[in-house]
């Protein structure tokens, strides 16, 4: 290919044009977010992202310092300072200025305005100014100053700092990291363990009804989880009433509300009068291994299938038994199924919103997760970009260092998980 | 107990559980229900290895018949069922009461503009990233870089977008590339995109494209590579230019992926939710079938339609289901 490409240097450009435009569309708008949770509240509402990498044009009203610092020098009383130490914004270069609203660059940086009888104002490129009067100044206010100024870009981490460690109660991202990752690892180790037997044995064990079975796993695919949402929270439920009735005395009109405790009961650390939610890990764990498993036995059956029929038989051969085998041989030489579905089912129940707004995050919020805090963000705060594209940000950053580190597997897996 | 030792000892309790089910059902099978030694040892050997695939499936199975199997039939029954009536039998009357709810048949016409665009946009960006990066020396980095909005969840796409479409008053400096692109093209005022309806439904779709582009370039590009270098060496040979090698040779050829790709994304279509729930959950004539039926079963808690919309979403599933079957079925024999 590379030869017939070669003799049209033409094609070679638009392609490499082509691509590049396409990367740079693709990479804009995370980019923008990006840049965006590196900035203040007030540089994201006065200039796009875009502009934020090179040095900005903005226009503001700064005032002097109060005519109760002025001094009395050579016979005039004089105010002097740095207008950007004034207002403690980062130090700018100043071109044009002003005393009026309506006039903003009436002056340029080192002139001197007369203001008549409020005296002579100085305004130096770097900010410096020096306000000079032969009588008294008086009032409490200082005088203000219109600045088109040129500031260097900057960026704080300031927003990551608010957003993780200022623990205000609307915005409970740290707690809700936490969460995430307490839903995400329990809900990808477990299908793994369950889904390699099953895997195993629709691939190496022969038995009537495996066609179908397999038939079954490929149907179950597609299957929306959506289905099952209500019949599985009306299920979480009648598995707590049943605890309920089983550790104890469930309350009248209450069957979620213990009335008296048993010894069961007692083991598990219940009280009388507590109760008991039908949302929570556990029924968020359940659900999400429910969900894996199809594809979870799909891409390993697939897998394992494949492995060479000689190790097996050689095996069973020298006297081991299915369990052995499967130890022993199919489960290590499966590690880039297993990695691959892992990382499948990592990412899924990371971005995932629906499942644990169904069976997760009860009316007290603590166990909500990240997703859930953003959209709330977006709900409440749809203004505060600040807070926004960082929270957004924090929630990112995970399965994206998953995805560089581990994307060889995820490639894989997605050949693989495809039904061809 | 902290949610996080919580987590930890689950996965310690669940995993342990898992092996001792396996080790320890295996070992009664063998040497307790079925020995392998007296007068029938080989008569229990055989019956041992017949019992033993459904010991290893029987977690898996019973996971899979719980929580998604049966919630099939379940929700089907809650669809013929009203829950105010304390689950009297009503026959078709929620689909009866779906069909006069007009929110209903603007997600259906949005869904159908979904099905139409987002696959076809999808694959089709795909195939080109495919084919162009295929040459080039620094393709797998731009490869991995349109990949990556896979890794970003929906909401998190969402937030993303929403900056990009963001809109501020005329006068005041545009924070949203796309108002700023408009505003600098020559347009007049900046426009609240997500706002305009029919139109808006394009701009939600827009974020699902750029997900799925990743996920088409991987699997066609994967299929182009497997394309006999034979074929393309004699149309060359034959003066075929590129454009003809690839639209008369390649697409032919990985046309089996190509549907694979376009069904699989056609079935996350179905299901999305997330970006509606997100960025304009539903307002502005954005209603999608996902999200209808989260309304009726969460805000509004009404199951018998919320459930009726769940079945409409398994219908349009049904006829890739019955293709995914068949295909595996025919490829096993």
């Amino acid at each position: 290919m590379d030869n017939i490409a070669g003799k049209k240097p033409a094609l070679i450009w638009v392609t490499h044009l082509s691509v590049l435009l396409l990367v740079l569309l693709w990479l804009f708008p995370t980019v923008g977010l990006f840049v965006s949770s590196f900035r203040s509240a007030d540089q994201i509402a006065s200039s796009g992202w875009w502009k934020a990498l090179f040095p900005q044009v903005q226009n503001t009203m700064i005032r002097t310092a109060a005519p109760a610092t002025q001094q009395m020098i050579d016979g005039n009383y004089v105010i002097e300072g740095n207008l950007f130490a004034e207002d403690g914004s980062k130090p700018g270069t100043i071109s044009v200025w002003g005393t009026s609203s309506r006039a903003i660059d009436a002056y340029q940086a080192g002139e001197t305005a007369d203001m008549g009888e409020d005296g002579r104002l100085t305004v130096e490129e770097n900010g410096d100014y020096r306000l000079v009067n032969g009588t008294e100044f008086s009032g409490s206010r200082g005088e203000r100053v219109f600045l088109t100024a040129k500031t260097p870009p900057s960026f704080s981490f300031d927003n990551y700092r608010t957003v993780l460690f200022a623990g205000q109660a609307t915005d409970k991202m740290g707690k809700a990291f936490i969460n995430t990752f307490t839903v995400t690892i329990p809900a990808t180790v477990i299908p793994i363990l369950i889904a390699a037997f099953a895997a195993y044995a629709l691939a190496w064990m022969d038995f009537r009804g495996r066609a179908f079975l397999i038939a079954v796993i490929v149907g179950l695919l597609v299957v929306p989880l959506q289905l099952a949402l209500i019949p599985l929270l009306s299920f979480h439920g009648s598995v707590v009433e049943w605890f309920v009735a089983l550790a104890g005395t469930p309350m009248e009109g209450n069957a979620r509300r213990f009335a008296e405790v048993g010894a069961l009961g007692r083991m598990f650390g219940f009280e009388p009068g507590d109760t008991i939610n039908s949302k929570g890990y556990l029924g968020v764990w359940a659900a999400h291994t429910g969900f894996g498993l199809p594809l979870a036995i799909y891409l390993l059956r697939n897998y394992m299938v494949g492995l060479p029929k000689d190790i097996i038989e050689n095996a069973r051969v020298d006297g081991a038994t299915d369990f052995q085998i499967f130890t022993k041989i199919i489960l290590p030489l499966s590690f880039p199924a297993l990695a691959s579905f892992a990382i499948f089912q990592f990412l899924w129940t990371w971005n995932d919103l629906l499942v644990a707004l169904v069976f997760l995050i009860d009316s007290s919020g603590d166990t909500t997760v990240m997703t859930r805090q953003i959209v709330e963000l977006l709900g409440t705060r749809g203004g505060n970009w600040e807070i926004l594209a960082t929270a957004a940000f924090v929630s990112i950053a995970v399965p994206l260092t998953v995805f560089f580190f581990m994307q060889k597997y995820l490639v894989r897996g997605l050949l693989a998980g495809s039904v061809k | 107990m902290h949610p996080a030792i919580q987590g930890l000892l689950t996965i310690v309790i669940g995993v342990g559980a898992c092996i001792g089910y396996f080790y320890f059902s295996n070992i009664i099978l063998d040497k307790v229900i079925f020995p392998a030694r007296g007068a029938h040892a080989g008569r229990n050997i055989n019956r041992a290895n017949l019992v033993r695939p459904w010991l290893f499936l029987m977690p898996g199975l019973m996971a899979l018949g719980l929580y998604l199997a049966y919630p099939v039939f379940e929700t089907l029954r809650l669809s013929l069922t009203d829950r105010d009536l304390g689950g009297a039998f009503v026959g078709l009357e929620n689909y009866r009461k779906m069909s006069d709810d007009p929110k209903f048949w603007e997600a259906m016409r949005n869904n159908a503009f979904w099905l139409l665009v987002v696959p076809a946009m999808s694959t089709a960006f795909g195939l080109l990233v495919a084919q162009l990066t295929d040459r080039i020396r620094w393709g797998a980095l731009a490869k991995s870089l349109i990949f990556m909005p896979m890794a970003i969840s929906f909401v998190g796409a969402a937030v993303i977008w929403k900056l990009v479409y963001d809109a501020r008053p005329l006068g005041t400096e545009q924070i949203g590339i796309l108002n700023a692109i408009y505003l600098g093209l020559g347009g007049e005022s900046p426009q609240t995109w997500l706002t305009i309806p029919f139109w808006n439904n394009f701009f939600l779709m827009i974020v699902l494209i750029w997900i799925q582009t990743g996920f088409a370039m991987v699997i066609l590009s994967a299929a182009l590579r497997g394309v006999p270098e034979e074929t393309i060496e004699a149309a060359i040979v034959d003066g075929a230019n590129p454009f003809q090698i690839f639209f008369k040779i390649k697409v032919p050829q990985i046309m089996g992926t190509i549907v694979v790709v376009w069904t699989t994304i056609t079935i996350v279509v179905l299901k999305v939710f997330d970006i509606v729930f997100a960025m304009t959950n539903g307002q502005w004539e954005t209603q999608v079938l996902a999200n209808y039926m989260y309304d009726k079963l969460f805000r509004s808690n009404d199951w018998g339609v919320g459930s009726a919309a769940a079945m409409v979403i398994m219908l349009l599933v049904t006829p890739i289901l019955v293709w995914n079957v068949y295909n595996a079925r025919k490829e096993m024999k």
